[in-house]
């Protein structure tokens, strides 16, 4: 299967581009990132603030399967309908620091469209950091789950 | 080239992701790794031995002890350490594409 989504982030750099052709006219792909309701479909997060406008924020809340809270906000800096966004974003009490995203919302046919994020990141050490999350996370969900296996059997010992 | 293939096959085993966790906070001899599993000794070099062959981990003598250590070079370097990530936002899109596609009805 092809890849639809693409990700490039180059050695040495501080950013990150990620590239997506979706089956959808511009309009509804650009209605996914700014109706609420919409957003916390497809981000699997809860959007408790969100203004669609110039100088306007957001603020979005994510529950783990332990209950853990995480929270996500940003300022949002332009605001075009159809064709871009320009906000920063930033994990809650986490180390990575905020960083700036350009959202660019292109229309490829009347069906498909196209979207490009590209992430600044403060740092190149801050955006490897970013990249890696998902990584550590899964090495980590093996390793609980690594734990917990062995929890087991050294009870039955 | 048959290296990136390695080295997606070594870090798709939980096992192997574990040991890659225990290193990566400090080396450690074969032992001390094997002693935080209750896989068998030489299931535990085999995978040791595979994560070596594909450079994620290497070996420094110390003494009469091997120790291993995780090459944080190779591990940033390899392409498929951004596959979660991508995976993520792939995950993402395409329910975003599905819910946009019945939204349209």
């Amino acid at each position: 299967m092809e890849r639809k989504t693409k990700v490039n982030a180059e050695d040495g750099k501080q950013e990150i581009l990620i590239t997506r052709e979706f089956d959808l006219p511009l309009e509804l792909l650009f209605k996914a990132h700014t109706e609420p309701e919409i957003i916390e479909q497809w981000m699997g997060t809860k959007v408790l603030k969100l203004e669609n406008k110039k100088h306007g924020s957001y603020q979005f809340e994510t529950t783990d399967h332990k209950g853990n809270k995480y929270g996500f906000n940003g300022a949002i800096h332009e605001f075009s309908p159809n064709q871009k966004i320009t906000r920063t974003f930033e994990m809650e009490n986490m180390p990575f620091g905020v960083q700036l995203e350009f959202l660019e919302f292109e229309k490829l046919t009347d069906d498909t469209s196209k979207l490009t994020i590209h992430s600044v990141y403060r740092s190149v050490a801050h955006r490897d950091q970013v990249l890696q999350l998902p990584f550590a996370q899964g090495i980590n969900m093996a390793h609980n789950r690594l734990q917990e296996i062995v929890n087991k059997l050294k009870q039955h010992i | 080239m048959n290296l990136r293939r390695d080295v997606f096959q070594a870090i798709a085993d939980p096992t192997r992701r574990a040991i890659l966790l225990l290193v990566a906070s400090q080396s450690m001899t074969a032992g001390a790794i094997a002693a935080n599993f209750d896989t068998a000794r030489p299931t535990v070099s085999k995978h040791l031995q595979i994560l070596t062959e594909c450079e994620l981990l290497s070996q420094e003598q110390n003494g009469r002890e091997i120790y291993y250590h995780i090459n944080a070079k190779k591990m940033k370097t390899v392409a498929d350490f951004i596959e979660p990530f991508r995976q993520m936002w792939d995950d993402r899109f395409n329910k975003l594409e599905n819910i946009m596609k019945k939204y349209k009805k």
